[in-house]
C-alpha cells in the first residue's frame, strides 16, 4: 500500500459525507473517516477486516462481496442493515468500489456506507416545505417559524431555540440541520440536563484511555463525532458553569482537548442550542455565563406555546388521532362534538406533547367508534392549578424527566397512557419487592409480557 | 463452574450474534478453563434460536460481536452476562474473558494467520 502513502488518505475520506473506509487487497482497513466511527461506534479500526467493523447483513459473509468487486472490478451497491456498538440495528446502503493505481492495477476497495434510518424523514421534509409530518402548524405564528427555518438553515451561525416544554424545539433543530449544507453530516443531540457534570464533559469532549477509573479505551466525544455536522445542545440552561467555560472556548477556537488528553482536536461543528429556562434571569443570578449566552444567541427562534396557536389544535388532534389509531390498529372516526369542544377549550400547559399524550390515552381507553367525553383523561375536568407559565419557567422540570412522585391513579397533566402504565409496573414491582414472577401475577400478566413492558419503559 | 459461549465466524468472534452459524462453548472452573472448548454447529443463523440455546444450556456468559438491544436485554434479563461489540480472534477473546479482562467494545490486537 506504499502508493497510498503519497496522499493523506484519512483526510481525503473526511471529505466524503457518508461513512467511508479504504480497504487493502486483503480487505483490511487502511483508513476510515469519523463518520464511520460515529456509525459503528469503533474508532481505532485500522488493520481490521472491514466486515468485522461494519457488522452488516449485506451478504458479505467472509468478505465475499468485497472479493467479488475485487475480482470483477465493478462497483456494487447493496441495501441491508448493520448493528453498531450501541446495539442499534440501522438500515444501510453500502457501495463498494474498486480502487486502482495510475497503472490500472487493483490496489484496494473504497466502501461507502449510507445510514438510511433518517432518509424517509428527510425526503418528506423536502416535499412539504411549510408543514411537515413532524411539525404541523397553520397559525400565523407557526407560518413565521416555517419561513424562518430555511433562512436559519442557510447560515452557519449558532441558533438559540426557546419555547416552553413540548413545543417542538427538537424537531425544529433537526429541520434546520436537514435543510442546511451540513445535512449529509451527523446531527447529534445531547441533553445537557440529563447527565452529571463529569459524564457530560466526557460525552461532549470524549476521553482518553486511563483518564479516570473505568476509562478503559479512548472514547470520542460528540463534538468530534459531529464534525462537519450539527450539534444540538438541548437544555443548555442546565449546563454546569465549569463546562460552560469549556464550551465557550470550543466555540471560539474550534478546537478542544479530550478529558485526560494532551493533543488538541480541531472540529468544524455548528451549534444549535435550546432551552425552556429564562437564560437572562439565570445570567442575573450568575448561573449562566453572559459571554456564552451572546455566543449562542446569534440567531434566535422562539416557538409559540399551543395556547397562542389555537387554530392548530384541531389539526393536531386529527393528526395524532390518525397516528395513534393506526399504531394500535383501532379505526376511530373522530371525537364527539362535546369531546372536541372540551379539547379545543383546554389550555394545554404541556403543549403538543400533552395533546399527543391525551389523544394516545383516549385511543387506548375508548371502545367506541367516536371518542366521547368520558374517554378523555379525568384530569381535564379538574380546575387548572393557578401557577401560570411564568412560574414554570422559574422552576421547570427537565423535559422527559420523571419526578417519581406520581402515585398510581393520581394522574397529572401531560401523563400519557404509557406513563400511567409505567407507574403501575413500578408500583407493583415495589410492592412485590422486585420479585418479577409475583409482579407479573399481580398485574395479571405473564412473565414475558412483564419483561416486554419493563423493556419498553426502560426499567431494565 | 459456569459455561461461556462465543458465536464464531471462522477464527473470529462472529461480527453479528444473529448471523453466526457456529459457536464455541467453554467450561470455566475457578477462573480457569475446565477442558478444551467444544464447537457446536447451529442449525441455522438465528438470534432467537441462539438465545434459546443459551438459556437451555444454562450458559452464564456470552462473548459476541454486534447484538441488537432486544436480544441483549433478553439475555441480561435471563441473568446471562453479555460482553458484546468485541472484535478479534475468538481464542484471544476467550483468554481475556477467562482472565476477567475482556470488556464490551474491546478490539483485540490483530493476530497473524487468522481466517474469517
Amino acid at each position: 500500500m506504499t502508493r497510498y502513502q503519497q496522499f493523506d488518505i484519512a483526510q481525503l475520506l473526511e471529505g466524503i459525507p457518508q461513512a467511508a473506509m479504504l480497504l487493502d487487497l486483503s480487505c483490511r482497513i487502511v483508513a476510515a473517516n469519523r463518520q464511520l466511527a460515529a456509525l459503528t461506534g469503533h474508532v481505532e479500526v485500522v488493520g481490521l477486516h472491514g466486515e468485522l467493523v461494519l457488522r452488516s447483513n449485506i451478504g458479505n459473509h467472509r468478505g465475499q462481496l468485497y472479493q467479488r468487486v475485487l475480482d470483477s472490478g465493478e462497483s456494487l451497491t447493496v441495501n441491508g442493515d448493520m448493528i453498531n456498538a450501541a446495539r442499534q440495528r440501522l438500515p444501510i446502503r453500502t457501495t463498494i468500489t474498486v480502487v486502482k493505481t495510475r497503472t490500472g492495477k487493483t490496489a484496494g476497495l473504497l466502501v461507502i456506507v449510507e445510514d438510511r434510518s433518517t432518509a424517509g424523514a428527510a425526503e418528506s421534509i423536502d416535499l412539504l416545505p411549510s408543514t411537515t409530518p413532524e411539525l404541523i402548524g397553520y397559525s400565523p405564528k407557526m407560518q413565521v417559524v416555517f419561513q424562518l427555518i430555511p433562512l436559519l438553515a442557510q447560515t452557519d451561525a449558532s441558533v438559540m431555540i426557546t419555547g416552553e416544554t413540548g413545543t417542538g424545539k427538537d424537531k425544529v433543530a433537526e429541520m434546520i440541520h436537514r435543510k442546511s449544507a451540513r445535512a449529509p453530516f451527523p446531527f447529534i443531540k445531547v441533553n445537557c440536563g440529563a447527565l452529571p457534570p463529569g459524564l457530560l464533559e466526557s460525552e461532549l469532549f470524549g476521553h482518553v484511555k486511563g483518564a479516570f477509573t473505568g476509562a478503559s479505551r479512548n472514547k470520542p466525544g460528540v463534538f468530534e463525532l459531529a464534525h462537519q455536522g450539527t450539534l444540538f445542545l438541548t437544555e443548555i440552561g442546565d449546563m454546569p458553569l465549569p463546562l460552560q467555560v469549556k464550551l465557550l472556548s470550543v466555540l471560539d477556537d474550534r478546537e478542544f482537548v479530550p478529558v485526560g488528553g494532551e493533543q488538541k482536536i480541531e472540529v468544524d461543528v455548528r451549534i444549535i442550542a435550546a432551552t425552556h429556562r429564562p437564560l437572562r434571569e439565570k445570567m442575573q443570578h450568575a448561573t449562566f455565563r453572559e459571554d456564552l449566552f451572546y455566543r449562542l444567541h446569534v440567531l434566535h427562534l422562539h416557538l409559540p406555546p399551543l395556547r397562542e396557536r389555537e387554530e392548530d389544535v384541531r389539526y393536531l388532534l386529527d393528526h395524532f388521532l390518525d397516528k395513534s389509531s393506526r399504531a394500535l390498529g383501532r379505526p376511530l372516526s373522530g371525537f364527539t362534538p362535546e369531546a372536541m369542544q372540551l379539547l379545543l377549550d383546554y389550555p394545554y400547559p404541556g403543549n403538543i406533547r400533552e395533546l399527543q399524550n391525551i389523544v394516545e390515552y383516549t385511543v387506548n381507553i375508548c371502545r367506541k367508534k367516536r371518542i366521547p367525553v368520558d374517554a378523555l383523561p379525568p384530569y381535564l375536568f379538574e380546575p387548572i392549578p393557578p401557577p401560570p407559565a411564568r412560574e414554570e419557567m422559574k422552576s421547570p422540570r427537565v423535559e422527559g424527566e420523571s419526578t417519581g412522585e406520581t402515585a398510581a391513579g393520581a394522574w397529572s397533566a401531560g401523563e400519557s397512557w404509557g406513563e400511567i402504565e409505567r407507574q403501575m409496573v413500578v408500583d407493583s414491582l415495589k410492592a412485590q419487592h422486585g420479585n418479577r414472577t409475583k409482579t407479573a401475577a399481580a398485574l395479571g400478566w405473564g412473565r414475558m409480557k412483564l419483561w416486554r413492558k419493563m423493556k419498553q419503559y426502560g426499567l431494565i | 463452574m459456569h459455561k461461556l459461549l462465543i458465536p464464531l465466524q471462522g477464527d473470529f468472534v462472529a461480527q453479528r450474534f444473529d448471523l453466526a452459524a457456529e459457536a464455541v462453548v467453554a467450561l470455566l472452573a475457578n477462573g480457569r478453563l475446565d477442558g478444551p472448548p467444544r464447537t457446536i454447529i447451529l442449525e441455522r443463523p438465528s438470534a432467537e434460536e441462539l438465545c434459546q440455546l443459551i438459556v437451555r444450556s444454562e450458559i452464564a456468559e456470552v462473548v459476541c460481536g454486534g447484538i441488537d438491544e432486544l436480544h441483549y436485554n433478553f439475555l441480561t434479563w435471563k441473568k446471562v452476562r453479555v460482553i458484546d461489540a468485541v472484535i478479534g480472534g475468538w481464542r484471544a477473546a476467550l483468554e481475556k474473558a477467562v482472565a476477567g479482562t475482556l470488556r464490551s467494545g474491546q478490539i483485540l490486537p490483530a493476530e497473524p494467520g487468522l481466517k474469517l
